[in-house]
Parts: C-alpha cells; structure tokens; sequence
C-alpha cells in the first residue's frame, strides 16, 4: 500500500523530460527559473576551503570587469571546525532561496567525532542529484595524453555517501550502500539527455555488478531498460566494470564519451579523468536537480597545501562558473569569459604551477581579463 | 534519530577502551612460508595450470624453472570445480595439496557462466583464507606506454569489505549493500603491509581511505592501521584520501615508489588495475594472495580463449607471479636471476610476444630468457 503510494508520488515527477527545451551545456532539470530583481540574478557564493577565496576572488574579478548581472550572497562557510554549524544553515537557506550557487571545496574532517561532509550533505539535501564532470585535453597544458574528451555524470545522492554506518558489535562495523531504482533511473535519463544535449555518441554504465550483484545489478539493468529508450535518438551505449574502466581510462581513455556512474565510483574516475588532463586545476563541474543547480569545480579537492599562496589555478572555477551563466541563460556573457580562458591557457604565456608556468592565481585572471573582447 | 547517535557513540566507546586491553592471535608474523625441502632436496610446490592459455604459460615457467635450477618440484592438480551437496566446491585433491604445500602458482581460470557457480577466485579465496592480496606494478623496459616511471606496491585487503557478499532488496527498488569491516582483518592486512614494507626495504606506508564519508568503517580501518603502524618504528606511516591517490597516481607515478599502499577491497581492485594500466595492462603484472593457511600466486589476466593453443600467449605475468612466490618462500636469489633475464629480453625486444609489439612464440620467448639463463 505505502510502497504503491510512494512509487506513484515519485515516478510521474522522474519521467518529466524536458530534455528538449535545453539550452547549451547540461539539461536543465530545473522547474523554477531563478530568482531575478531588476535584470540582476542573486548567487549564493560559498568560497570554500582551501584555495577557494583565491579562485572565487578571481570568478569575482571577472564578473565585474564584464559587468555580469550576478549579485552574489557570499557565506564564508568553513568545514575545518564544526564551528561553522550556523554559518552553513545560513548558506544553505539562502541557497534554497536563490536556488543557483558557485562554491569551492568545504574541508571534511576525518575523524569520527567531527562532523559529516558538508558538501555531501548539500548535494542531499538540495537533492541536487546529477554531477557533471568535463575532462577534456587542452592544447596548452600540456599531459602523458592527448585528445581526451569525456564527460562524467555521477549520481549524487545516494550509494555510499549514504551516511548510514554503525557498529553491530566491538569491532564489526557496517556501512550501508543504498541503490534505488529512482535514482538509477532518473540519473541514467540525464545521462542520455546530456549525450543528446551535447551531441555526443555514446554512453558507458559503469559499475561493479558482478560483485555487488543486486546493488549495482540494480543500476546497470535500470541504465540498460532506460536506453532501450533512446535507442531511437542512435546513441550508443554500453558498460564497463569499474576496475576495468579505471585500467582503460589510463591505458586507452580516448575511447570514453559520457560516462554514468553511481557515486562512489564517480569520485575516483573523476579524480583520474582530472589527472589525464591536467588536475583539478582546469576541470569544471556542476550539481544539478531539479529545484537548484549548484556549480563547483569538477575535482573536488579542497588544497591545503597551496592555500594563500596564489599559487591556484582559477580555471576550474572560472569555467565553473560559465558554466553557472549558462544555466541563467546569460549564454554571450558565457561564451566570452570561457573563450578568454581557453585563449590564455593555450596561449601558454601566463600559466600557473599546476600546468607548468610560474603565474600567480591574480596574473592569469588578469590576462583572463585582458583577453575578454 | 538521536537515540541512535547517542548509542554508536557508546559503543564506539566500548570500543575503544576494548582496544586497548584486546591482544590479537595474530600478533605473529603473518603468514610466513615455513615450508620444508623434501627428501629430494626440493619444494613442492602446487601448480594450477588453469584454463584458455594456461596450459601453455605454465610449460613456459616450468621450463624456465627447470633451467635454473630452481629446487622446486611441481605437483599439478585440476581445480575445475564440482558440485557437492548443492555447493560449489573445488576437489579434494587439489585443496588437500594446497594445504599440504602451503604454495601454489596458478593460471587463469574461466569462471563457468550460469547458476550455482560462485567464482572460482572467491571459493579459492574462502577455502584458504587469503586474507591480502599483492599487486606490485613496475614500468617495464622495452613495453612503452605514457608513464615509464612506475613503480608501486598496493596490497588490498581481500575478504570483507564491500564484496561481503550481504545484500538485500528492502522494498521494490531499493537495495542496501553492505560493506562489512572488521577491526581483525583490518589489523591483519596491516600487519601484512607493514611486514612487507619491512622485507622489501620500503620505508613508508600509506593507508589509502575515505574515511571522510564513511567515518566509522574506513575510520575503524584506518585505526587498526594506526596500531599496527607502532609496531613498526622504523616505518613511516601516512594515510591520504582515495581521491588524493587516484589523482596523484595518474598525474605522477613516481613518489610512490617509496611507499607500500594498504586499503580496503574495492578500492584496492580498481586501484591495482589503475596501476596496471599504467604499465601496459594486465598481462604485465603479478599478484600475489597470502594466507593464513596457504599463499596462491597468480596470473590475473583472463583465459584468453581466442589464442589458446596457438603458441603465441605471453607468459610474463605468470612469470613474474612465480618469482613473488620465490620471493615469498625466500628463495631471492633464483628470483633475481630469472627476473634478469626475462627483463633483459623484453627490453631488447628481438623476442617478445605478439601483444607486446614482437612476433615471438611463447616457445621462442621462454627459449631466449632460457639462453639468457645460462650465461
């Protein structure tokens, strides 16, 4: 009884598509527009962790040097004490609010009396259940790799981030990975409108259903019957066991287009997709649901080795946050800032650390600046 | 919601302070060979030929072996499994060898596909309680792939974790997998590392973990790695994030080939065929399984049904599992002999096998580290 009435509350809602009415980058999921005052749109700005008022103060001085209609409600959440507690309810009010944000990495402590992931706990709560990742070579950064281009949609919400652990007797601990079929099914769904989206040909299930047969059996089977579906719209599909994906990725990652995963499995392709294309530094990402759409660099390190050095790289945020302008429909704006990017790194003049040169996070957003047209 | 915080924390209390009074029955060395020569001067050894190209890779290592003399004799036994009492079961004579010798090199199998049949590697793994699995990764010379600067020993812990195995449907469309971690096999694939650190001559090792979401599981994994790692002085001993790792790896190779890598199952099975992919793939690369009641080395590459027979397979991985093994039962210096040779003639790369770029025959291939052998 309950389980017919939930599955009928859930379902109608996932099988909305409105794949078609997107405009360019990932498809837009979200039912209500943003909020909009006076031709200005309010951001939730959340710097993060790390090197994260570094690279936001860089997306900053860009946007105000176009003139960007953005007025941000910038929230210095930390995750490095729990301290922050407040500061981050706020954060996340004003982001329900506003429902379009751009933050960095909040730290995570490790130890089991600190709090849990803040990050984590934003994708959930907001249910901003897709992940966008975008690896793609550049000509000016140079890697062991050339002509990588692939996407990564990673379920967001669930698996293993469930946060459900304990501990059933002195020293048996259970961590519990939860797979729903709704989940499986609309992130598969996303998946197939991005590659129709972006004209891409083919879509990789990854997973490891031959181990965990009923969880991940439960994600590639509801992936397969979802591109039955598309199968008219001639993309591709197939899937790949993660270990296997990982050795290919390395070994042969030209072959990847769009790639879906559960969560887990999502962080580590994402982190080697980043590798074979330069590090964190330069690839974008975002989290999207259908009520918010939060945008974060793609590679979720937060660097606190580098912190206050200006030594960052400001790419990933900046292409983050073009990402962002997209999805408010602010495409020209867009397209001139990620184009001044890409025009800076494949100049190869001003490069920071991470791809080989010696400029700080401020030279390369000015010469980001300098090439704006 | 509170209630059941409130009482994990009680127990991780208990925990805690049970901890520090437990001491483990494992506290020996674990798993060292301790095996004896027999009457003729030799060890024996089990030999799993396997399936697909197994036959042919066995010969090639049996052959190598005999030409350097190694003292070991072969006892080959058949592990295509049997249906007992509605179980998958391996045969009796091949367990009771296994268990006799303590050693085993085995060949790759081929799962049999349909019902009833647990794989074969999980009833090996159960039967003999292989508790850490070793995958050393090195860059081959003359085998050319992007990274030519590998260098890494992950040793991944091999029997709970999340291929527990314990799953279930909870309601229509949602299931819950559990990964199962237990402060025993995680003290005990510690002390494996830090053992193997020890006798390899690497000085560090590094817990790889994501602790940060999962707190209490890889947190409990990361303690017993922890206490393990104050039994060790002269070791380092860090723990970095999953994410870290995977990024660092692929980005730069090489400092990690200070360091021993340590973690949990998943995330050591898609770590150590990273590693391997970075060298060339699988037919490259060794694994080793230690146990409590045996060790079994082992090729992990596939069967490779499509050359089988042909004479043309590569033997190299199952080779270089054969010397972990020699490593393993103390016999270095037969180790570093064999693994001269077969090194030099990659790297000349007048007789290599066709995957690696060359037209060699297995034959032709075991016959030129043969001639190297004997110089």
């Amino acid at each position: 009884m309950l389980r017919n009435a939930l599955a009928s509350a859930t379902r109608p809602a996932l099988q909305a598509r409105n794949a078609t009415t997107l405009s360019a980058g990932f498809p837009k999921v979200t039912h209500r527009l943003p909020t909009k005052y006076g031709g200005v749109y309010t951001v939730t700005l959340i710097p993060g962790d790390g090197i994260g008022n570094e690279i936001t103060d860089s997306v900053k001085e860009i946007f105000e040097h176009v003139n960007a209609p953005i007025e941000w409600e910038q929230y210095n959440v930390s995750g490095v004490s729990s301290a922050g507690e407040d500061l981050f309810k706020q954060a996340m009010e004003s982001l329900r609010r506003n429902r379009v944000g751009l933050k960095g990495i909040l730290f995570t402590p490790i130890s089991q009396s600190g709090h849990i992931s803040w990050n984590v706990a934003m994708r959930q709560q907001l249910d901003i259940y897709a992940s966008v990742v975008l690896c793609k070579s550049l000509p000016g950064v140079p890697t062991r790799h050339n002509n990588v281009d692939f996407a990564i949609i990673r379920e967001n919400t669930e698996g293993e981030y469930s946060g459900l652990e304990h501990q059933s007797y002195p020293g048996v601990v259970e961590s519990l990975k939860v797979s729903t079929r709704a989940k499986a099914e609309r992130i598969s769904r996303f998946a197939f409108d991005f590659a129709l989206k972006n004209g891409r040909k083919k879509v990789t299930c990854v997973h490891k259903a031959n181990i965990m047969k009923l969880g991940d059996g439960l994600f590639l089977n509801t992936f397969r019957r979802v591109a039955e579906e598309y199968k008219s719209s001639g993309i591709e599909y197939n899937d790949m066991i993660v270990d296997n994906t990982s050795m290919q990725l390395v070994a042969r990652p030209t072959q990847f287009d769009v790639m879906v995963m559960p969560n887990l499995y999502g962080a580590i392709v994402s982190n080697i997709g980043a590798a074979l294309v330069g590090g964190p530094g330069i690839v974008p990402g975002c989290n999207v649901g259908s009520e918010y759409a939060l945008f974060e660099p793609g590679c979720r390190h937060v660097a606190q080795d580098i912190m206050g050095t200006n030594k960052a790289n400001p790419s990933a945020m900046i292409l983050s946050a073009t990402m962002m302008l997209r999805h408010l429909g602010l495409d020209n704006l867009a397209n001139s800032i990620a184009s001044a990017t890409f025009d800076v790194i494949n100049g190869g003049k001003v490069r920071t650390a991470d791809m080989g040169g010696s400029a700080t996070t401020s030279e390369f957003t000015s010469e980001v600046i300098k090439h704006i047209q | 919601m509170f209630s059941s915080k409130s009482l994990t924390s009680a127990a991780r209390g208990a925990l805690r302070s049970q901890q520090s009074l437990r001491t483990y029955a494992s506290a020996a060395p674990t798993a060292a060979f301790a095996g004896k020569k027999g009457a003729n001067g030799k060890y024996a050894v089990t030999l799993i030929p396997g399936d697909g190209i197994g036959p042919e890779i066995s010969q090639s290592v049996k052959d190598i072996y005999t030409a350097a003399n190694v003292p070991i004799e072969w006892e080959e036994v058949d592990v295509t499994p049997i249906l007992k009492g509605g179980k998958t079961v391996i045969p009796d004579a091949a367990i009771t060898s296994v268990k006799k010798n303590t050693v085993a090199l085995k060949g790759p199998l081929a799962t049999p596909i349909g019902k009833g049949h647990v794989s074969l590697n999980l009833t090996l793994r159960r039967t003999f309680n292989l508790f850490a699995n070793v995958r050393p990764c090195v860059s081959i010379q003359g085998f050319k792939t992007p990274y030519d600067d590998v260098n890494t020993v992950l040793i991944r812990e091999n029997t709970e974790g999340e291929y527990s195995g314990i799953e279930h449907e909870v309601v229509d469309g949602v299931v819950q997998s559990i990964k199962l971690i237990t402060w025993d096999a995680s003290e005990r694939v510690a002390r494996y590392a830090f053992n193997y650190a020890q006798s390899t001559g690497r000085n560090r090792v590094t817990a790889v973990h994501k602790a940060n979401i999962m707190k209490m599981s890889d947190g409990m994994f990361l303690s017993a790695c922890r206490q393990v790692s104050k039994d060790f002085p002269g070791i380092t001993y860090d723990e970095d994030l999953l994410d870290r790792v995977c990024l660092q790896v692929v980005q730069n190779p090489r400092p990690y080939s200070d360091r021993v890598m340590v973690m949990p199952n998943l995330y050591g099975d898609i770590l150590s065929d990273m590693c391997a992919g970075l060298i060339g793939g699988l037919g490259l690369t060794p694994s080793g399984n230690i146990g409590r009641d045996a060790s079994i080395f082992e090729a992990v590459h596939g069967s490779a049904p499509d050359i089988a027979g042909k004479g043309l397979a590569n033997p190299t991985a199952l080779l270089l599992s054969s010397l972990m093994m020699l490593r393993h039962m103390n016999l270095n210096d037969y180790a570093a002999n064999i693994e001269k040779a077969a090194l030099s003639t990659i790297a000349e790369g007048k007789s290599i096998t066709g995957d690696l770029g060359g037209k060699a025959s297995t034959k032709e291939y075991t016959n030129a580290i043969i001639e190297k052998l004997r110089k």
